[in-house]
């Protein structure tokens, strides 16, 4: 079913009754020759460019619980490229222009909204790292705009400017950065990827691994054993306990970060706003409710729920930003654990199985990643080969010293 | 979270500074281990869903560290040791 303007028009006529099921809820066959675990946005995304773009046939999709339950539906859905290093900003890039024409190339309405994010600036040295971070992103393709004080009050005349300890001197601003309804962006995937005849198979949670002579055989799950040529693991917050199913150990801990929705409020904030420095960044959804959220928890964490010193600490950095919202209440909060890798960055690689293939790392960075991760792994998987925006990350690039670590903090993920 | 200090009592975990799993107490020896042995202690970890000892640091308290046994679904804490008797009973001198 192609959907349409005209669609919604006839079958408000007739009683919405032609709607049918988006997928099909398959049923394992013997053998693929392609399974990807994970029925996120990245492997969703993954197995819908295979079919797509690769041209791939016999794709699988495992999925432990339901298709987008996991960090694609408990994210902030933010999109933007506003990397600054070589190994990051290309492939955020590519990310970005295929939002710009995911819906249609997949015929659904993902809600892609490029309202503008900005970044705030307070200090001298804030406006030269943002200045040099903006040349870095238009260096590769992206837009960056420097604003002044006085265009940011323009956007936004209600924010705390005179703040004493962070007054807003300023903003990186990236007008082509915004966001996107993230459930819809793994339900057009599925879709998409359900069309093109990939086999969708949920409540089926990978519980072992046959390797023979150094060599992927196929996964044992909880709907018995299913033979693959290739294999790929997407499953960023649960991937080191995938990944000890082939007996690897990853440069990966496992982090909780919370978010925060408020009750729904008139029109306030119309883009996306960060304020690092207060460790706070909000947006508004079209429902009304501020979108927000700050730091990690920072310790191990598999709990998909925080604590409430992080809550109080994101609360203190919106009140310090936006004293208006101080009698707005909370709607509800939630959590998610994120893949903290070592350098910040993620990774998408062969392993040491043949016929493995490794999608993870992402930190809380990957619901923007999601459809250039996906194309790049399915050009690994098809390939055998990097894509040309995704070469840089490795396995290896901890051994031989080539981290991409935007942040600049070293192998400790709770900072990153 | 109330990390029971040894020392000190129950304290709140916001006083303290978290590093990560303790067996980065186990450093092996940078002269003799090889390249490949102390990549796989700095940045590889176990990472596992379930009970963990990991390094706590009590920065806004007596300064110590402290290796916390802490189930890493439920966050329940089970055990805390000083790290200082954790390195010892390995036969570390400190």
């Amino acid at each position: 079913m192609r959907y349409s303007g005209f669609r919604v028009i006839a079958e408000a006529l007739t009683g919405h009754k032609g709607w049918k099921p988006v997928w099909r809820d398959a049923t394992p066959q013997a053998e693929y020759d392609y399974i990807i675990i994970g029925g996120g946005g990245h492997g969703l995304a993954t197995a819908y460019y295979l079919a797509k773009e690769f041209g791939q046939a016999r794709i699988a999709v495992l999925e432990k619980g339901y298709l987008g339950g996991g960090n694609v539906g408990r994210n902030t859905t933010i999109i933007r490229s506003n990397y600054l290093l070589d190994g990051n900003e290309p492939f955020y890039e590519f990310s970005l222009k295929l939002w710009e024409g995911l819906e249609q190339d997949f015929n659904y309405n993902a809600m892609v909204s490029q309202r503008g994010i900005i970044n705030l600036i307070h200090t001298d040295a804030q406006r030269d790292a943002a200045t040099r971070r903006g040349n870095a992103m238009r260096m590769h393709g992206a837009d960056a705009e420097l604003l002044n004080r006085e265009q940011v009050r323009q956007m936004y005349p209600w924010l705390n400017f005179d703040n004493a300890r962070f007054p807003i001197k300023g903003a990186l601003m990236q007008r082509r950065g915004g966001t996107v309804r993230h459930d819809a962006v793994a339900w057009g995937y599925a879709r998409g990827a359900d069309l093109r005849g990939v086999d969708l198979i949920q409540n089926c949670e990978v519980t072992g691994m046959r390797i023979e002579n150094g060599r992927i055989k196929g996964v044992e799950t909880t709907r018995g054993y299913i033979g693959a040529k290739k294999v790929g693991v997407a499953v960023a917050g649960s991937s080191s306990k995938v990944m000890a199913h082939a007996g690897m150990r990853l440069p990966i801990e496992s982090h909780v970060l919370q978010a925060f929705v408020s009750e729904g409020l008139k029109p306030l904030i119309d883009g996306v706003m960060t304020f690092g420095a207060g460790h706070f960044y909000v947006s508004q959804s079209d429902k009304g409710g501020l979108v927000f959220g700050g730091d990690i928890d920072g310790y191990n964490s598999y709990a998909q729920r925080g604590n409430l010193p992080v809550v109080e600490d994101v609360a203190e950095g919106g009140m310090a930003l936006m004293p208006a919202i101080g009698r707005v209440r909370l709607l509800r909060s939630w959590g998610g654990i994120m893949d903290m890798s070592m350098d910040g960055s993620p990774i998408i690689d062969k392993t040491h199985v043949e016929g493995l293939y490794f999608n993870g790392g992402w930190c809380y960075g990957g619901f923007k990643a999601t459809p250039a991760s996906g194309w790049a792994f399915a050009h690994l998987l098809a390939k055998d080969a990097s894509h040309q925006t995704a070469t840089a990350y490795r396995f290896d690039r901890f051994l031989k010293g080539r981290m991409i670590d935007e942040k600049g903090q070293g192998a400790q993920p709770n900072l990153h | 979270m109330i990390i029971h200090h040894p020392i000190l009592g129950p304290r709140d975990a916001q006083e303290f500074v978290y590093l990560g799993d303790a067996a980065l107490i186990d450093r092996p020896d940078g002269m003799t281990a090889g390249v490949e042995v102390f990549h796989d202690w700095l940045y590889n970890r176990d990472n596992p869903a379930g009970e963990h000892r990991e390094l706590w640091y009590h920065e806004q308290g007596d300064r110590s560290w402290l290796v916390v046994t802490r189930n890493t679904v439920t966050h329940e804490i089970t055990r805390v040791e000083l790290a200082r008797d954790v390195a010892r009973s390995k036969g570390r001198s400190k």
